[in-house]
């Protein structure tokens, strides 16, 4: 165990809060912070796409009208950002990758999302596939704002939260793992908030 | 969004190590400055961060973020740390904590809002209450590097007595190498202010500079709403998107 830090004492732990749906190190919000590294991007949706493209058999792109013509899901989940803050029971609405990859055949086994703005992160195929991502427009019923990756947003909820990127406009698949944004300045590769893999080497 | 360049930091596990505070400086009624004494620190960039690990002697850990206020060529790191008051961890630090006292920390962090000397200028800084903390990091290391370049600072706080770092600035500005520190106060002003007297707007950005011609690294860092306005007027006025770097922070920092 570290050493006790003088003086510092636990508050009364929330009633309110499951503390099993608490990674180690982070502690739950009401609010919902915004952090990103730029400008926020304001594409025109007439103007929008999104894209599977990259080492595919039948890349695909779809319009936002022809997104939003796609099966849709509404789901609760709770997120974790690397900076320490959890937001338990979020709701959102928008497409499973399992949607978007319907009729597309690939051998790759990582992905590289990119988004508006320049960002992009990495992750493994298998972690977007089988229910466990989604490209999300619709935050408590209302559109995504902004600030917080409207018009869509990548939503990855067992990784930390840098993993779901603001703005997307595309998963790039990749027979290498091309590490991203933040995973080329210091901040882990994968990013399990159940294994605290905040940073390199974690 | 600038892609980042080299990694900053070299692919070394971070490792956490306990610190000893050294010094406890009252910037303001709110918030305190804690020199740390660092065992083998790896060194760090103006405008990264670090974890503060705190436990409790029942063996409770919490965690915070925290800019890094001190140049990388001070001796000591240092923190300022503003007081939420219903926070878990900055009453601790910024109240309770006195020299002598340890905790840990692992770093530095952060790779996209950070500026070096030898990147140069012109620089645009805009700080937001205690969003003036990693700029004041640029602004020591632009001073101990004798960098020159053209900088202008932009301060925004509610009132004089809530700004950090007065009397440094004030110094460092008065060098006159480069340096052009300038304030604006939201909610009260002293008697005979003739600074700007609101929040900050594309107007005032325009009249501080330097004009997006010139193609400023503009360090943006405050509260969310602050750096999404600051953010969407330096866009308005022509700054490319690529040059503006964010650093924001919630009313949940704890």
């Amino acid at each position: 165990m570290p050493p006790f830090s003088r003086g510092f004492h636990r508050r009364p732990p929330r009633e309110d809060v499951d503390p099993s749906r608490v990674p180690p190190g982070q502690y739950v919000v009401n609010d919902f912070p915004v952090l990103s590294a730029g400008p926020t991007p304001r594409p025109k949706l007439d103007e929008w796409s999104f894209s599977v493209q990259g080492a595919v058999d039948g890349a695909a792109s779809w319009t936002w009208e022809e997104l939003n013509a796609l099966p849709q899901e509404t789901f609760t989940v709770d997120i974790h950002c690397v900076t320490k803050w959890t937001k338990l029971g979020t709701t959102w609405t928008g497409v499973s990758v399992d949607t978007l990859m319907d009729g597309v055949a690939t051998e790759a086994e990582y992905v590289s999302v990119w988004a508006d703005g320049g960002y992009t992160t990495n992750v493994p195929l298998e972690d977007l596939r089988d229910g466990k991502a989604w490209v999300v427009h619709t935050f408590d019923g209302e559109p995504l704002e902004p600030a917080h990756g409207g018009p869509a947003r990548l939503l990855v909820p067992h990784l930390y939260f840098w993993k779901s990127a603001k703005w997307v406009r595309g998963l790039t698949l990749t027979v290498e793992d091309e590490p991203g944004f933040w995973e080329n300045a210091g901040y882990n590769n994968y990013g399990d908030p159940w294994r605290e893999q905040r940073y390199w080497g974690d | 969004m600038a892609t980042p360049g080299a990694p900053l930091v070299a692919p070394v596990p971070l490792v956490w190590r306990l610190v000893t505070v050294v010094e406890v400086v009252d910037e303001t009624p709110h918030a305190r400055t804690l020199a740390l004494d660092v065992p083998d620190w790896p060194g760090h960039v103006a405008g990264q961060h670090l974890d503060v690990r705190l436990t409790a002697e029942d063996g409770y850990v919490a965690e915070r973020s925290y800019s890094i206020a001190s140049a990388p060529e001070d001796a000591r790191v240092a923190l300022t740390v503003e007081r939420i008051d219903d926070g878990e961890v900055s009453p601790y630090l910024a109240g309770e904590l006195v020299v002598g006292d340890q905790f840990e920390v692992r770093g530095p962090v952060g790779g996209h809002f950070t500026w070096r000397a030898q990147d140069g200028g012109p620089l645009l800084l805009v700080a937001g209450g205690s969003g003036l903390v990693p700029l004041m990091a640029m602004v020591r290391h632009r001073a101990a590097r004798a960098s020159g370049a053209a900088t202008e600072l932009l301060v925004s706080s509610r009132e004089r007595e809530a700004v950090l770092y007065r009397d440094e600035l004030e110094r460092l500005a008065s060098a006159e190498d480069g340096l052009n520190v300038v304030y604006t106060l939201t909610r009260s002003r002293p008697a005979g202010w003739s600074g700007y007297a609101r929040r900050v707007d594309a107007p005032m950005l325009a009249e501080v500079g330097p004009a997006a011609s010139a193609s400023p690294r503009v360090f943006v860092c405050g509260p969310t709403p602050f750096v999404e306005a600051v953010a969407d007027a330096l866009v308005s006025l022509g700054h490319a998107a690529e040059n503006v770097h964010t650093e924001r922070f919630g009313p949940t920092g704890g």
